[in-house]
């Protein structure tokens, strides 16, 4: 019983952890994008429309990564180029992305996607490791989506914190000027990091509506978009942090299923993430270190010549 | 000898908008020289040497550098023609250590190799003379190790043109002294250094030649040596001036500002004021001396009603002001005059225009409840011609304005209001000579009329000639309050790095 719960918790987590280090990502290029929901909206139906027509599912997933990053090239354009205000690119972004995707989704409600692609997404036992009395299972007996993850978290980690390119990274979101001064080429850097963003974003779409459901439904991501967002300063920009934190809310938000036959009343348990989320943001604007604070100048627009 | 030409700027112009900043500046600088760029506020220093580190494009003008002309696309091509600038206000990333700023944005393998670099940096630091720890954090140090590591970056990059805008003005005289070494041995080593600086002895002290630039335009190069600080001032002004500070005598009156044990703690818990006491008295000027960070900035702000304090007093007219808010304060007739540390982030809006700023302190003076902008347009104007602000008009935002002049705006507004208790810090930071004068007047016609002046500076000769007593802060302590006639700059420093001198 616990393992089984175990289980589903890692996959509900992993489409948030896709979303949260997509967020990560793109913040420490000190961009907000608020757009994480509607990017996985139209990674999700992108990904669904094209393994339907193709039964290939490395195609459907590359597509949804493609939409993911096309949709945050708009949002990139629109604050890295234009300078427009952070927070309304991205909610105009959401909105966009929720509307598209109802749009597209129509023509996909109630169809099946092809032996094939429920064949690649089936858990695949990790030798050895999937051995391991309890974690084994849990941990170890996955898709490959969920091995993915880890491997992501992993490298995102290693990339801001060990190689050269994500110091500069971090350079680019906490001061562009000094980043600027040092050589570094910081608009390039936003847009490299805002696309990459998105892709991780659509990726997590993708996961929902083929992985996990894996059927369309309208509003296939339910506010997952905004929890990976919340996420991102529960984790304190932190990718390995990212990976318990995803996989906690994964947790949280299936629970409800398995606390039916308690009598408690169905609304309440499924507000339970976003009553975690509020918690947790309140808890963690409490006590703030340096090392713990977001991008210095995440949401601020740079321009070289202004004075 | 011929000497080896490493910079050459021919007939550089450069306009912002409908502001001519550069208009034709020759300008060279040679190998192994310290060449000093000296001017007022406005005068186009910093344009020009944003320009030749590649911040700015000149608008026309050639750059000639190691003898070939170069067209500057970015900061990167600078670097790459071994340029480096060392800016006013430090450009690092607080987060990160002193090593990864210093490697930032450089090539090199995919990963840090932590050992390697350390290495690295510590045979540059000893070559150089500049002590550092590579692994502390930025927001850990102090202003002086973070210019260290500022120096060490663009020493790292291999730059063999240094340029420094204003290095010395938040360093305390013995940390000024260290620079001046490393400055030094970095000409010994074969690199020219530019340093743009408002201190004229600073400029004697250090700089083999000098280079005046005056509206945008270049007045005159003079070796240093043949010069003096007269000559330099006159041709920097355009005019002749008087070099020496004012310090009318006024009849001390009642003390209109006690202050006992005054305890703050900020977010950190850490101490930020401990148990600062001292009387503030009618007709003279407290001067504030201290390295910045020592509690200058929680003083005032505890004074103004901004600040929330642990325990201690403040009375003013037998009442303890302390917990009023800032507006129960200026209503009780109370009249606190605050000059914020950093101009615009606190004093001034920047995107408002002059009549604007100007309301935001006087609105709640008004009747009625919409806003009179006519009166307070006159009174602008007014201000305008008083105190020689260079602007188009009372209606251009704040922001386009130079440095000097927001200040003046925002000195005059303070000034305005005719306060008994009249605080400003840093009220002369960044300004030049004819500028400084102008508020140093303006201070000492306040002292005339009685009113007492706490006045917070960083340059200590300042403090000595304009200041009646000057109290120094080390730490949020007061380390000692003297009397500015009978005190020494070296016993000035020394208090303000910590040790207590009785005098």
């Amino acid at each position: 019983m616990i393992i089984s719960f175990l289980t589903a918790m890692m996959i509900a987590g992993t489409p948030l952890l896709f979303a949260t280090l997509g967020e990560i990502v793109t913040e420490k290029a000190g961009h907000l994008n608020l757009g994480v929901e509607g990017m996985m909206l139209v990674g999700a139906v992108s990904g669904f429309g094209v393994g339907l027509y193709t039964e290939n599912p490395l195609l459907a997933m590359g597509a949804a990564i493609f939409a993911g990053a096309a949709s945050a090239l708009i949002y990139g354009f629109l604050t890295v180029t234009l300078r427009a205000n952070q927070v309304v690119s991205g909610l105009s972004l959401t909105i966009f992305g929720t509307g598209l995707s109802s749009y597209i989704g129509t023509a996909f409600v109630g169809k099946k996607l092809s032996e094939g692609i429920i064949h690649f997404c089936k858990p695949v036992e990790f030798p050895l490791l999937s051995k391991i009395p309890f974690i084994g299972p849990i941990v170890f007996n996955q898709d490959v989506f969920v091995y993915l993850g880890y491997l992501l978290a992993i490298l995102v980690g290693v990339y801001l914190y060990k190689t050269r390119l994500g110091q500069n990274l971090v350079a680019v979101g906490e001061n562009p000027a000094a980043a600027d001064a040092s050589g570094i080429n910081v608009n390039l850097y936003k847009y490299i990091h805002i696309l990459a963003g998105g892709a991780l974003c659509g990726l997590g779409g993708a996961y929902l509506s083929i992985v996990e459901v894996p059927q369309w439904q309208d509003n296939i991501t339910s506010g997952r978009g905004w929890i990976a967002i919340a996420l991102v300063i529960f984790c304190k920009w932190n990718p390995y942090k990212a990976l318990f934190g995803a996989y906690l809310f994964g947790g949280l938000s299936i629970i409800g299923f398995r606390l039916q036959q308690f009598n408690i009343s169905q609304n309440l348990l499924d507000m339970l993430p976003y009553l975690v989320t509020i918690i947790v943001l309140v808890l963690s604007s409490i006590k703030q270190s340096k090392e713990s604070a977001p991008p210095q100048g995440l949401s601020l627009p740079y321009f070289r010549e202004e004075r | 000898m011929q000497e080896e030409v490493f910079v050459q700027m021919n007939d550089i112009c450069k306009t912002f908008g409908s502001v001519r900043a550069n208009y034709n500046i020759n300008f060279s600088v040679n190998k192994g020289e310290i060449h000093a760029l000296l001017g007022e506020n406005g005068a186009g220093k910093s344009t020009l040497m944003n320009m030749l580190s590649g911040i700015y494009k000149p608008d026309s003008g050639s750059i000639f550098i190691h003898g070939k002309e170069v067209k500057f696309n970015s900061p990167k091509d600078a670097i790459n023609q071994k340029i480096g600038m060392i800016h006013q206000h430090y450009k690092l990333v607080e987060v990160q250590s002193a090593k990864a700023n210093i490697i930032l944005g450089q090539a090199g393998s995919l990963f840090v190799n932590e050992k390697k670099i350390s290495s690295e940096i510590k045979a540059i630091s000893t070559n150089y003379g500049i002590p550092i720890d590579p692994d502390k954090k930025v927001y850990n140090m102090s202003i002086g190790e973070k210019q260290s590591v500022e120096i060490l970056k663009v020493l790292y990059q291999g730059a063999d043109i240094l340029i420094m805008d204003e290095p010395t003005a938040v360093l305390t005289p013995q940390e000024t002294e260290k620079l001046f070494k490393i400055i030094r041995n970095m000409a010994k080593e074969g690199c020219a250094v530019i340093i743009i600086t408002h201190k004229l002895h600073e400029v004697m002290a250090i700089s083999d030649r000098v280079t005046v630039l005056h509206k945008g335009t270049t007045v005159a190069t003079v070796k240093t040596k043949a010069s003096s600080p007269k000559e330099l001032t006159d041709l920097m002004v355009g005019k002749s001036v008087n070099l020496s500070i004012q310090r009318p005598q006024v009849k001390r009156g009642n003390a209109a500002l006690k202050v006992a044990d005054l305890m703050a703690y900020d977010q950190d818990k850490v101490k930020v004021l401990d148990g600062v006491s001292f009387d503030l008295f009618e007709g003279e000027i407290l001067g504030v001396a201290g390295v910045v960070g020592s509690g200058q900035k929680e003083l005032c702000e505890a004074i103004a009603g901004l600040y929330t304090v642990e325990s201690g007093s403040i009375i003013y007219n037998d009442e303890n002001i302390l917990g009023l808010s800032p507006r129960a304060i200026i209503k009780r007739g109370i009249t606190m005059s605050f000059i914020p540390e950093d101009r615009l982030g606190m004093g001034l809006v920047a995107s408002m225009d002059m009549v604007d700023n100007y309301l935001l302190k006087a609105h709640h003076n008004q009747k009625g409840v919409f806003l009179k902008r006519k009166p307070i347009m006159t009174k602008c104007e007014h201000m305008i011609d008083q105190l020689e602000i260079k602007t188009p008009g009372v209606h251009h935002p704040i922001k386009q304005l130079s440095g000097g002049n927001i200040q003046k705006v925002l000195i005059g507004r303070e000034i305005e209001t005719n306060p008994h208790v009249l605080i400003t810090a840093y009220a002369v930071r960044g300004l030049d000579i004819g500028a400084s004068h102008t508020i140093y007047d303006l201070i000492n016609d306040q002292k005339q009329k009685g009113v007492a002046i706490l006045f917070i500076g960083e340059d200590l000769d300042v403090l000595l000639e304009l200041c009646d007593r000057i109290m120094v802060l080390c730490d949020g302590r007061i380390t000692g309050i003297v009397k500015s006639d009978t005190v020494t700059k070296e016993d000035l420093g020394l208090m303000m790095a910590g040790e207590a001198i009785s005098c």
